[in-house]
């Protein structure tokens, strides 16, 4: 079934097949497509979930609405009309409803000649299984009838369901995720204990682990609210915005790079201040929205809304010279339009720019209506050398504020219209050498029209556009994101799609129930966030039996905690949390931490020819800071998956490969950290072996070892020390900085950071369980 | 081996002997092509459409777009018609870059000789005077185009098959669909030369031209690095030994392997294989760039730069112990090929530069019986314009501009004739005359000769199925195929 692709890219899975023969690989499919389908054999169909996936992925690109591809007059996507469907043409039905030997359909999925059987082997598509002819079967016989696309209609209010289960009745979550678990007879796991649920909670709102303090404190209080307060605090953490910021950057490629040609420094340091202050701040969403999409468009704009309007400037770009002027200004239109798309509405529009979108209902000439908004900046399509510190024009200079101190002074790049709109036109092909017919701003006529007005319509209306109530996918795009930041997976696993070629979500009503409530609230992050970790659902425990990760491996169904290898940002700031090192500072702009020699000048043309790392505490800052090189980006964020910030990501993937163990084994500043540490606990331990080790345990995993967890840490200590006491020169590398110490105290201090070396290498350290 | 290595291994192993059995011929790309619509056919292995003719890639790639009117397309017609304007009905008007835009176009010939060469009298340039030893090993193809005048466009759409970043390389979508040939070293390798003659106009190159775009990261080209670790990270930390690692790696099996017992997490097992691999490579890959054991003759065949570390001609002997390793894709860049002005002399250190390396390259694989199962290919991003960028009064200081609308590359082994030239440009190498191959086309056939159907070799992403040819109409050259 479509909606699990045979070829994954949330890679946990993928990877695991790597090990599965092709047979074990084809049941999971099969097995995970019925758990998902959620339909017994009582249930009725749904159009939507079990039909219209099968058409889209195998009938529209001959019988969508694709007028160029169109063979037999037929579209299979709406039932009227003169090609719909229903309509008999030469005699032959497509679809009769409840009759299936009148229905040509039904003929040409069963046949065995296969110069008539449906889809033609020329098609390279994927045969229709017997279970999905089955679904046809069972649709065409209870009257073949059609829905409107679930996510083109706004979302539904709904009662929460009725469930059994006493303790999951509360919150607009669990009802609706234990309504699902009592229908497949599911049990979900008891609430994790307190030390995984506080390691699991500050990882998610924060980006770092508890400190031992925190967790005493924590397993202390023995309040009914303990937990509730805990969240609180984190919300409060202004580490929260940081983190939260980060998974932003990602969708609007946020880099320090113009990606292009030479690839210069661009600056947009202060828009990232920005964005770490918008979820500090708790800045409602659909301001947050209307902030960057039009900004600069306030009568009297903030500096704020001026700063958050370069989202529109974070695109790729050239610099002048080999270019041509006008290709370089469609590139960016057409980014800029891409990146509305995928942020924000959550489709993939760009797949109209050289013809109507194969899948969706967007004309070529509404994708150049929509491109119309994005085509009258004030300012050069390319960068005329190294812009002066990294902003080109129109830019802003900051004045000093209380919200924002510091920034006095620093320059920001805007977004900025000129005075009479540049005309656009349909480009022929998509070729911007070849115009077509005039357009005028509009959006798709499939979703809400803009209101009324005289004039042409500004970005602004399309901003408000965005946030209107009555918007379909804004509301419901932006909470699943924020659900997969927590779960791993979206309810919608496409997160960056929910078109006709999305996946059908996972919990469709609890979707509808977080996007209404998120509106309700204004669009209130903070409140929907701790909705989410509050929930019963998010505190479950995410151990379970090997069979129910072969049944549900990516945890769809929330029977279960999820599980899955944190980000490579969380991963360093951890281990730099742990050295003690880690600096706090906020804002300002990126810093170069070391990395291995030559990467830049492997690939550069134009000065900066070499990567000269920062010195001192810069080096400590958080991942989030980390100057970000789009032609090559630091080595330690993308081996752990981290994307080059090229174009937009609304997922990671994950994957788990060699290069990562290596990285974890080498890196040099990992390394380094794990002496650091090693060497303070030590010292806190008051050079107690045995009480060191505990403490080091703790610190890493934020749990105590076991009996039998001690002994194999004291066991591989003792190796370690054997080890390195046989070994005087390793020693003596290791712990250059101890000439005037004692040997068998370096020795010591050498097993000890091996210890810490090992356990940040552990499953248990990388992993958000 | 030390007995503490001994028994991380020993260990890893027993954990994983079963995992290794079923693992064992069939990565996750493979089961991705043999689960579609068409079952293989019999006699093809695992991920292919049919049977191979070529089992690995070595891809020369010239960053910066050699000339093929002073490498390989000769023109004799333009020598007489040097300096007299290029004939608008052949240049209609299309479109050139900002450097020469508005300008009048002067029709430059070059002022290289050419000459027939080996038993196929495939006519070659003299600066390529090894290779030109080689020539009835080589197929070229005059006919390539492309649509991007831009390097940094042209090579995304050469390395990706999209001008737009965002798309999987071509070494990616080999090794998604076909999988690892060996266990030790990755399936996609590029090795980037440190240095180069050309020292003008010298173009950027990115890591998404290696990078893996929407298919899963696995699959990405590892750079080799000519300073320091080959493989980022490789080398442990100054105070840890082979035999520390072991220990190490020893311990967090164990407790991993607790773990997962304790948590039921399948993906705990993936973990301990890629750190067991990244062990591995910590010895794989040494062996592999220690060129000790080359004999000397071996070593004499790639030229006197062969010495040099992050030279041209070592990475070509480096590709060629990668092919014996079986590395799926191994990918050259070398930069320093951008001549807009003084391209003679520049021209000349750049062919200097690749043709005895690359003669040395295909020779050796030749002596080793591996040319016929790898697909050596010579590409840049696009060619160079048959008029001149500056002055043609002095012919040996002319410049050439971008021309993406006709050039020339060629393909050699892996199941291509040799000796043949393939396609045919106009009397001024300025449009294609006859059989045009577009890049896609040239993808199709690479992927062909590695048992792909490039129709069939798709990824779902953001709702359609991509491929490396893309949407756009694109055959396998057929013409060429022995």
């Amino acid at each position: 079934m479509k909606r699990i692709p045979a070829t994954v890219t949330a890679v946990s899975l993928g990877t695991r097949l790597a090990g599965m023969n092709r047979r074990g690989a084809m049941f999971y499919f099969v097995l995970l497509g019925v758990i998902l389908a959620d339909r017994s054999d009582a249930a009725p169909l749904n159009f939507n979930r079990d039909i219209r996936p099968i058409l889209s992925d195998r009938c529209f690109h001959c019988h969508g609405r694709a007028a160029k591809n169109r063979q037999a007059n037929l579209r299979l996507d709406r039932p009227d009309g003169e090609d719909g469907a229903l309509r008999t043409h030469d005699g032959s039905t497509a679809i009769k409803p409840g009759d299936l030997k009148a229905s040509q359909l039904w003929y040409r999925i069963t046949t065995d000649d296969e110069d008539e059987r449906m889809p033609p082997a020329d098609a390279n598509k994927k045969p229709l299984s017997p279970e999905e002819r089955e679904l046809f079967k069972q649709w065409i016989l209870d009257g073949a009838e059609y829905d409107e696309f679930w996510s083109f209609v706004a979302p539904k209010e709904t009662h929460p369901p009725e469930v059994k289960n006493e303790g999951w009745r509360r919150g607009l979550i669990d009802p609706y995720v234990m309504a699902r678990l009592e229908k497949e007879r599911l049990q979900p796991k008891p609430q994790a204990d307190k030390r995984t649920l506080i390691r699991r909670v500050t990882f998610d709102l924060t980006g770092l682990p508890p400190n031992l303090l925190e967790i005493e404190a924590f397993l202390k209080d023995g309040s009914p609210n303990a937990y509730a307060k805990l969240v609180d605090r984190l919300l409060e953490d202004e580490a929260y915005g940081e983190h939260m910021a980060r998974y932003w950057a990602d969708l609007v490629r946020l880099a320090d790079t113009s990606g292009m040609h030479k690839d210069f420094y661009r600056n947009f340091s202060t828009y990232r201040s920005w964005l770490i202050r918008a979820f500090n701040h708790n800045l409602r969403f659909d301001d947050f929205i209307k902030f960057q999409l039009a900004g600069d468009l306030y009568s009297e704009p903030s500096e704020d809304q001026l700063v958050a309007s370069g989202f529109n400037r974070l695109h790729l770009i050239i610099d002048r010279g080999t270019a041509l002027p006008e290709e370089s200004h469609h590139k960016n239109v057409l980014d800029r339009v891409q990146a509305f798309g995928t942020a924000f509405l959550g489709l993939t529009v760009q797949c109209a720019q050289c013809h109507q979108h194969k899948y969706d209902p967007i004309s070529q000439r509404e994708f150049y209506q929509l491109y119309a908004f994005f085509n009258n900046f004030d300012g050069a399509p390319e960068t005329g050398g190294a812009p002066k510190g990294g902003v080109q024009a129109p830019s802003i200079t900051l004045g000093a504020s209380v919200k924002n101190p510091g920034a006095s002074g620093r320059l920001a790049m805007v977004m900025k219209e000129r005075a009479t709109p540049k005309p656009t036109h349909i480009l022929i092909r998509g070729s911007y050498e070849h115009p077509g017919e005039k357009v005028e701003r509009n959006t798709p006529a499939f979703l809400p029209p803009l209101k009324q007005k005289e004039g042409f319509y500004t970005r602004m209306d399309l901003a408000k556009w965005l946030v209107d109530p009555r918007h379909p996918l804004t509301a419901r795009v932006a909470v699943n994101r924020f659900w997969q930041q927590f779960f791993g997976v979206g309810l919608v696993k496409t997160s960056e799609d929910f078109g006709h070629q999305g996946e059908w979500p996972s919990h469709p009503e609890l979707l509808d129930t977080l996007a209404l409530g998120f509106m309700g609230s204004g669009w209130d992050v903070k409140k929907l966030v701790r909705e989410i970790v509050l929930s019963q659902t998010y505190r479950q425990s995410s151990d379970a039996k090997p069979d129910e990760f072969a049944s549900d491996p990516e945890n769809r169904l929330l029977a279960r905690g999820s599980r899955y290898r944190m980000d490579a940002e969380m991963i360093r700031d951890q281990i730099l949390f742990l050295s003690g090192k880690l600096n706090r500072k906020m804002y300002g702009e990126s810093v170069k931490p070391p990395q291995p020699a030559g990467l830049w000048k492997a690939v550069s043309m134009a000065a900066p020819l070499t990567y000269v790392a920062d010195q001192g505490e810069a080096i400590y800052r958080r991942s989030f800071y980390t100057f970000w090189r789009r032609g090559m980006p630091p080595p330690q964020m993308t081996i752990l998956n981290a994307p080059s910030r090229e174009f937009c990501t609304p997922r990671r993937e994950r994957t788990n490969t060699s290069l990562q163990a290596l990285l974890m084994m080498n890196e040099q500043e990992f390394f380094k950290a794990a002496k650091a540490c090693a060497t303070l606990t030590l010292k806190e331990a008051n050079n107690d072996v045995n009480k060191g080790l505990t403490l080091l345990y703790e610190k890493v995993t934020s749990h105590r070892p076991d009996q039998q967890r001690m002994q194999l840490l004291r066991e591989t200590f003792d190796e370690f020390c054997a080890l390195y006491a046989e070994d005087k020169t390793l020693t003596e590398a290791l712990t250059p900085e101890l000439t005037h110490t004692e040997f068998n105290q370096r020795v010591e201090l050498a097993a000890l950071t091996m210890m810490t070396h090992s356990l940040l290498n552990l499953e248990l350290t990388k992993v958000k369980r | 081996m030390t007995d503490l290595t001994n028994s991380f291994q020993q260990f890893c192993n027993l954990q994983n002997r079963r995992q290794f059995i079923q693992r064992a011929g069939i990565g996750l790309g493979a089961a991705a092509v043999s689960s579609s619509a068409q079952a293989a056919s019999a006699a093809a292995p695992a991920g292919c459409h049919h049977p191979p003719r070529a089992k690995r890639v070595i891809f020369l790639f010239m960053a910066g777009a050699p000339s093929q009117l002073d490498l390989f397309d000769y023109k004799p017609n333009l020598e007489k018609l040097h300096g007299q304007p290029l004939p608008k009905e052949i240049s209609k008007g299309q479109r050139v870059t900002t450097m020469t835009r508005g300008k009048e176009q002067f029709i430059c010939a070059s002022i290289f000789k050419f000459a027939p060469q080996g038993q196929s009298g495939l006519v070659m340039s003299e600066l390529l005077p090894h290779l030109s030893s080689l020539a009835d090993d080589i197929c070229l193809i005059k006919s390539t185009h492309t649509e991007a005048i831009n390097h940094d466009p042209a090579k995304t759409f050469f390395c990706t098959g999209a001008e737009m970043p965002g798309r999987p390389s071509m070494g990616s979508w080999l090794s998604y669909g076909l999988g690892s040939m060996n266990k030790d070293l990755p399936e996609f390798i590029v090795l980037t030369s440190a240095f180069w003659s050309g020292k003008v106009n010298v173009q950027a190159l990115y890591s998404r031209l290696w990078g893996t775009g929407f298919l899963p990261s696995q699959h990405q080209g590892i750079a080799f690095q000519s300073v320091g670790d080959p493989v980022l990270f490789l080398s442990n930390p100054t105070g840890v030994s082979r035999k520390a690692r072991a220990k190490v790696l020893e311990f967090v099996a164990k407790v991993n392997q607790q773990q997962q017992q304790l948590t039921g997490d399948p993906e705990i097992q993936t973990s301990i294989s890629q750190q067991e691999m990244a062990f591995r490579m910590q010895t794989s890959v040494p062996e592999l760039t220690d060129l000790s054991g080359e004999s000397r003759s071996v070593v004499e065949m790639y030229g006197p730069e062969v010495h040099k570390t992050g030279s041209f001609a070592r990475n070509c002997l480096l590709a060629r112990r990668m092919a014996e390793r079986n590395v799926r894709f191994i990918q050259l860049f070398h930069r320093g090929w951008d001549h807009h002005s003084s391209l003679p002399t520049h021209l000349r250190g750049q062919a200097r530069d690749v043709d005895q390396p690359i003669a040395g390259l295909l020779s050796d694989l030749k002596q080793r019986g591996l040319l016929d199962d790898t697909l050596v290919v010579f590409a840049g991003e696009f060619g160079r314009t048959a008029f001149a960028q500056g002055s043609v009064k002095d012919r040996n200081n002319y410049g050439r501009d971008h021309h993406p609308r006709c050039f020339t590359t060629w393909m050699a082994g892996g199941g291509i004739k040799g000796g043949i030239s393939y396609g045919e440009t106009d009397d001024f190498c300025y449009n294609v005359a006859k059989d045009p191959v577009h890049i896609r086309d040239f993808h199709a056939t690479m992927l062909h000769q590695l048992g792909i159907d490039h129709n069939r070799l798709t990824f779902p992403y953001q709702g359609l199925d991509h491929r490396l040819t893309g949407v756009e109409p694109s055959r396998v050259v057929k013409e060429i195929l022995s």
